[in-house]
């Protein structure tokens, strides 16, 4: 699958995630993760949002979301330098005569527990989704009994800032 | 100075040059309307919504300001919603004022409460909810602005009712409006205008694409000088007919589903579309794998996200289409390509012959026949209005337009009910323009109760309704593609001349093609809004005609043979 990382800078507004994620569902782009947070800027949000390019043609992507009002700058980082990290809290099943297994293979994934219950407990791991999925697959011969994923964020390395990727890119803006 | 939120909306809307607004009040918008009696407005009360909403598409189209309607919370609204889509396919500068219910009961369903903006979101360009006084002028001005400039569309701005009542000390902001992720002065870098000169001198068999880009943008006069310096023939786009002069000998005609044969021939045998402000509509394209095989493509186009969504170009030039061609005049040679138009001249000799108006009049009423006769009584100067459907096909083919901003048609929604208020809009924008609107008796029936509001206005639009009995359009593709398995598509209608009479209008029936003159003068003459009711062939067929999806080459054509039969059958 080829994957397109997009930041978008968007305005800190009410309403603005809603008209991202209705964008997408108009133009039935197939998004794989999206997530939003803030930045060091007050007053503008930082969209990644990660594309499955072989199903929806990120250029289009791109272009529509420059369309927004509210958003300031789109970069792809695709091919670029870039750090992306995804974080996943995993409850796992954890019966007591397994439970060092379980703390090696955390170790191992340079994860971390963050609770431990009689029978349970909370493996907190932040990586690229590749490492992830490598925990997931490693926990689940245990039993999963709940997990969350907070969505793929990412940055350009070195000196690369996202709000300069935009308008070197693809010239659409400014 | 102190004012209301109600009193700042007139205050603003006065400063964006706004005379007249059409709408509908209601409770949540009644403060504004309480304020309005105190403002140099004209309000034009519509007998729906959707009506108001069409009616300043209509303004706005006809005279390149910005329109307005305005509603009140719930089913106004709602109503709205039908003329904003309209106007947000076909890039018309309309701003919606609608009244919502006071901020604390938003989200509680008050009653006649909805959520506008989450109902528009995908049908404006932007749009806004205000609940803070604070906020009003701000926002009626980015409004403005956004809904003008770039491509033009739809604004909404939902107001609280609350909002409206809320005193505050006021002075209108002159600041320069900021709207950091709002750019629309994109222009293309010179490199590619060389480029595009480059393909332009090279190609052999070019054909210029001219949609409505070229009237939004003014690029009327730039795409003249092009054609002619180059000597490139110019097909247009439905929206696009009147962009250049139809009477010009390097005019091919309208492109595409229902375009002239020899002008979809001729795409599709170019070496080289320029198309400029036009989006390659499947209705433009027909069958994206076999469009135009052997043509190089370069798209003039402001809007980003049209480039390569249905065709992929060779050459984008992203920017004002006027500044873009002013940039490519500059560096072009003049051309010919006089084998390339005697070409095409052959190709339309040819189609020539299965023209319905070349045929004699046999006493039966063909609507393509009172379509060029209207134009023909009109010298071609009326501003027509279409609604959609076959009479739309049949203005496009045979009202020849050769000055620009005298066709307004739903295009890219295809809004049956458009043209009675769309009409009624344009005549408020140009008074003295004589204007027309062309409707099916399907469409005029979704929107005549409009008629009442040309009354009560004393406005004169001439309406000819081209009444075959039929949804018309529909039927045809009955006929084609589902066995003559007419499903509600025959349809009676009422005697619309009483229906005239009653609203104290002139109008006339028209049962043959001598009473055609007659009729049409008489409503030129009368001082109000006249109808007239034209009772053509039921089941006559648009041609040609490219079914969906199929290649644009391979059109059904009207069997020349069987042309003389079927207009001598009794």
């Amino acid at each position: 699958m080829q994957k397109h990382t997009l930041i978008a800078l968007v305005e800190d507004k009410p309403g603005v995630l809603n008209r991202v994620a209705s964008l997408f569902r108009r133009r039935a782009f197939n998004i794989e993760s999206l997530t939003v947070g803030h930045t060091e800027q007050p007053g503008i949000s930082r969209m990644t949002i990660v594309v499955d390019s072989t199903q929806t043609d990120a250029e289009r992507v791109v272009a529509n979301l420059y369309k927004q009002v509210n958003v300031i700058q789109v970069a792809d980082l695709s091919g670029q330098p870039m750090v992306s990290r995804d974080l996943a809290l995993i409850k796992v099943n954890t019966p007591a005569e397994r439970r060092s297994e379980i703390m090696q293979l955390v170790e191992v994934f340079r994860a971390r527990i963050v609770d431990v219950g009689n029978d349970s407990m909370i493996v907190e791991i932040t990586g690229a989704g590749d490492k992830i999925d490598g925990l997931v697959e490693v926990l689940r011969p245990f039993g999963i009994l709940e997990m969350v994923r907070t969505g793929v964020v990412a940055m350009g390395r070195g000196t690369l800032v996202a709000s300069e990727v935009g308008q070197n890119g693809n010239g659409y803006k400014s | 100075m102190k004012r209301t939120g109600a009193q700042i909306i007139w205050e603003c809307l006065v400063r964006e040059g706004v005379k007249i607004v059409f709408g509908y009040p209601g409770g949540a918008i009644l403060p504004a309307y309480d304020a309005m009696l105190d403002y140099p407005i004209h309000h034009v009360l519509v007998r729906h919504e959707q009506g108001a909403a069409h009616m300043a598409d209509g303004y706005a189209r006809a005279s390149g300001r910005v329109g307005v309607a305005i509603a009140t919370s719930g089913p106004g609204a709602t109503n709205l919603v039908t003329g904003i889509a309209t106007a947000y396919m076909d890039s018309s500068p309309i701003v919606c004022i609608t009244g919502q219910v006071p901020s604390k009961y938003i989200g509680y369903d008050a009653f006649q409460e909805t959520d506008i903006t989450g109902i528009t979101l995908p049908i404006t360009k932007h749009n806004y909810l205000v609940t803070d006084v604070h906020d009003l002028t701000r926002v009626l001005r980015e409004a403005f602005y956004i809904a003008r400039s770039g491509r033009p569309g739809p604004v909404l701005v939902d107001i609280a009712k609350d909002v409206q009542q809320a005193t505050i000390e006021w002075e209108y902001d002159e600041e320069p409006i900021q709207l950091p992720g709002y750019r629309p002065d994109l222009r293309p870098v010179p490199r590619d205008i060389r480029q595009a000169v480059e393909m332009i001198q090279a190609a052999q068999r070019p054909v210029i694409l001219a949609g409505h880009g070229v009237l939004m943008a003014g690029a009327m006069q730039e795409l003249y000088e092009l054609a002619e310096l180059t000597e490139m023939p110019v097909a247009m786009t439905l929206l696009g007919i009147g962009g250049f002069p139809a009477s010009h000998r390097l005019n091919l005609g309208m492109m595409g589903m229902h375009g002239e044969a020899w002008v979809n021939h001729a795409i599709q045998e170019s070496d080289l579309l320029l198309a400029v402000g036009m989006r390659f509509d499947d209705r433009v394209t027909g069958n994206l794998s076999t469009y135009a095989p052997h043509a190089r493509k370069i798209h003039f186009e402001i809007d980003p996200s049209e480039v390569n969504k249905n065709v992929k170009v060779d050459l984008a030039l992203i920017g004002d289409l006027r500044q873009s061609l002013q940039q490519i005049l500059r560096n072009l040679q003049p051309c010919q390509h006089g084998d390339w138009i005697a070409y095409i001249s052959q190709m339309r000799g040819e189609s020539a012959v299965r023209d319905i108006q070349n045929l004699p009049d046999n006493g039966h009423l063909y609507a393509a026949h009172v379509i060029n006769d209207i134009w023909r009584y009109t010298n071609g100067e009326a501003l027509v209005v279409t609604d959609v459907g076959q009479h739309q096909m049949w203005t496009a083919q045979y009202y020849r337009h050769d000055k620009p901003f005298s066709f307004i048609s739903s295009g890219g929604l295809g809004t049956m009910g458009f043209a009675l208020p769309a009409a009624i809009g344009a005549k408020f924008a140009r008074p003295e323009a004589e204007v027309w609107a062309i409707v099916g008796d399907g469409g005029f029936q979704m929107t005549q109760a409009e008629l009442s509001t040309a009354a009560q206005e004393g406005i004169k639009v001439n309406i000819a309704i081209i009444n075959n009995g039929y949804l018309g359009m529909v039927r045809q593709w009955q006929e084609f593609f589902y066995g003559r398995r007419y499903a509600a598509t025959p349809m009676r209608s009422p005697d619309f001349v009483k229906i005239a009479e009653a609203h104290g209008l002139t109008g006339v029936r028209v049962m043959q093609r001598s009473e055609v003159e007659a009729a049409v003068r008489l409503a030129q003459q009368s001082p109000g809004t006249a109808l007239i009711d034209f009772r053509v062939e039921q089941e006559d067929s648009v041609y040609p005609m490219v079914p969906a999806g199929g290649d644009l080459h391979n059109m059904i054509r009207r069997p020349a043979a069987n042309v003389l039969a079927e207009t001598g059958r009794d």
